[in-house]
């Protein structure tokens, strides 16, 4: 019998033949922590005895979370991490160059076929690439970093098979968010998810991570795609390394499969305070908010703020509302100023934030008040999870949250474009 | 491995967040801090009413969203001896097991706040001193119950110096 992707990937990092429900210990190409998770990491590491990672090369630290820091606590934890990663001499991402998820990818590490394990939930993401990347907490992390290894239980997988095209002003994240709606948060709990289908196809790489990244949202440990051209030239501008695309096997065996037609669909909001409380954006339209937020790992790219500028250009942002753009990277942001969005973001009234994951986790960078509602571009609208648990987050599109952030009140984008 | 104590009772999709909020857990290593906040945003009195041992008793999906490791940490520096649940998020399931806390997938309908209950892990089930009823626990996977053998993964590591599972 045929296998899937994730059978096929854990397949070749394990040297035996991994099928659904088995446990394997897989040899891990990338290990990744960030800085609400490797401190914790670091002190595992030092409890298991660990003198050197197994590989510098295969290693990063990323400080995205509370970048920069927003108080002494968060400081000693930050050089706590600098003097560890000096130490063992692997790669540091320091402040202002983005959030884990977006440099990830763009330093050229991680591709169709890799394996990759991350202290952050949403590590997931790569799954766009064609890879197994998945989240683990600091101790496995402290594993990791020392063995180069780690122990899986095989998934089984969930396929969601996306027929039709997506409407003008509908977008992945949309699209994402109306899977979770209909599977509910613990739809895939362990299982992997595998997205096909002539809409996925369709999507830019840019958009398909939108989708990956979310699969967590549904409690899947992956969110995998197939490699296409699209994924090949999106690799080649950050790498010349090879990688070679894993497809599924026609009749590898599936728990589920669920087909969608997209056609139809409007643009989406997870309302509060869960994320698979979704409804069209319709049933909330007129909503009034006081803060609009554009970026993160879900929707903080290029083409994010080239689709907020779109609406934005030349207008200004509603009096009442706060709109917040932290870019997902460096790049990101240096890319967005060549093409003079950021310009336009700000002329219309932005407040730009170091790349990194802004407000998204509620640590700094704009902090709701008391009974304000955010409209966020983010993956998870959780009471407080922006740091106030009497604050309301609805999750859209970046379209949706721009034109949201023009009216003052949640606002369809297809009036805009 | 025995458990006794009385529960305290939460709904579905019980994530990370409503564990231990983002607002805390980047500031500080010190669990015993972070245990205070614990399960803040759905009960703000939690930590005082709860007593060494009490268990947390939930419905499906416990412990979703973030990878922080906090998470099961406050919970298990709040002297929590256990949390039963329907079923748990991945991530935090592995987190439990790696650093010592005890999660145990059982159907928790028939158990009422307050309830006091023992947990047998060994013999695999739940007596509900209060009802008087038993309750079957799903057992955990072999690899699990290694690591929780050893003492957590850490432990594990120091013993073997990497995975051995053989
Ligand atoms: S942007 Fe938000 S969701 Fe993404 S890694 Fe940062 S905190 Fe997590």
């Amino acid at each position: 019998m045929g296998q899937t992707i994730i059978e096929k990937i854990l397949s070749s990092h394990s040297g035996q033949e991994a099928r659904a429900n088995e446990i394997v210990v897989a040899r891990v190409d990338y290990v990744m922590g960030q800085d609400g998770t490797a401190p914790l990491a670091i002190r595992a590491f030092n409890e298991m005895g660990g003198s050197r990672v197994f590989d510098p090369e295969c290693v990063a630290f990323v400080i995205d979370h509370s970048a920069p820091s927003p108080n002494e606590g968060v400081s000693a934890l930050h050089k706590m991490m600098r003097e560890f990663v000096r130490e063992k001499g692997f790669r540091l991402f320091d402040i202002g160059e983005g959030v884990c998820h977006q440099v990830v990818p763009e330093s050229g590490v991680v591709g169709p076929g890799s394996l990759v394990i991350g202290a952050d939930s949403h590590t997931c993401t790569y799954g766009a690439l064609n890879a197994f990347s998945t989240g683990v907490g600091s101790t496995d992390l402290a594993g990791g970093l020392i063995s180069g290894r780690m122990w899986f239980k095989v998934p089984e997988t969930v396929k969601f098979v996306c027929n039709g095209t997506l409407a003008p002003g509908v977008y992945s994240k949309d699209l994402i968010l109306h899977l979770i709606g209909e599977v509910t948060a613990d739809g895939a709990t362990y299982l992997a998810a595998e997205y096909a289908g002539e809409a996925i196809a369709a999507l830019s790489q840019e958009a398909r991570f939108t989708i990956a990244n979310m699969a967590i949202e549904m409690g899947a440990k992956a969110g995998l795609m197939e490699a296409d051209e699209k994924t090949m030239a999106w690799l080649r501008r950050y790498t010349d390394r090879e990688f070679k695309p894993v497809s599924a096997d026609p009749d590898a065996s599936y728990a589920r499969i669920l087909e969608y037609d997209v056609a139809k669909l409007e643009p989406q909001v997870a309302r509060p305070h869960r994320v698979d409380n979704v409804a069209p954006l319709s049933q909330v339209a007129g909503k009034p908010v006081q803060q609009a937020l554009i970026g993160t790992c879900t929707n903080g790219r290029l083409e994010d703020l080239r689709i907020a500028a779109g609406i934005l250009g030349g207008r200004k942002v509603h009096r009442d509302v706060r709109l917040i753009v932290a870019p997902a990277s460096r790049r990101v942001f240096l890319d967005a100023m060549a093409e003079g969005i950021i310009q336009t973001l700000v002329q219309a009234g932005a407040a730009v934030v170091t790349p990194g994951c802004g407000p998204c986790v509620g640590t700094h960078n704009g902090v709701p008040s008391d009974g304000e509602t955010v409209i966020s571009t983010a993956n998870r609208n959780f009471k407080g999870r922006m740091g106030n648990s009497n604050a309301e987050i609805y999750l859209a599109s970046p379209a949706s949250v721009a034109a949201s952030a023009l009216t003052g009140k949640i606002t369809d984008p297809r009036e805009y474009i | 491995m025995q458990f006794s104590g009385k529960t305290h009772k939460f709904g579905n999709d019980v994530n990370t967040d409503y564990i231990i909020s983002g607002k805390y857990k980047f500031k500080t290593l010190d669990m015993k801090e972070l245990a205070k906040h614990v399960m803040e945003d759905l009960d703000p009195d939690f930590y005082g009413k709860v007593s060494t041992g009490d268990f947390i008793v939930a419905g499906t999906n416990f412990g979703c969203g973030s990878s922080r490791e906090q998470a099961p940490l406050a919970i298990k520096y709040a002297d929590v001896g256990a949390v039963l649940a329907k079923s748990f998020a991945r991530i935090f399931y592995r987190n439990a097991i790696n650093t010592g806390l005890p999660v145990v997938e059982c159907d928790t309908d028939r158990i009422e706040p307050g309830d006091e209950l023992t947990v047998d892990l060994e013999a695999g089930q739940i007596t509900n001193k209060t009802k008087g009823t038993v309750i079957p626990i799903k057992p955990l996977p072999k690899v699990m119950i290694k690591i929780l053998n050893d003492g957590g993964l850490a432990a594990h590591f120091q013993k073997y110096g990497g995975f051995n599972f053989s």
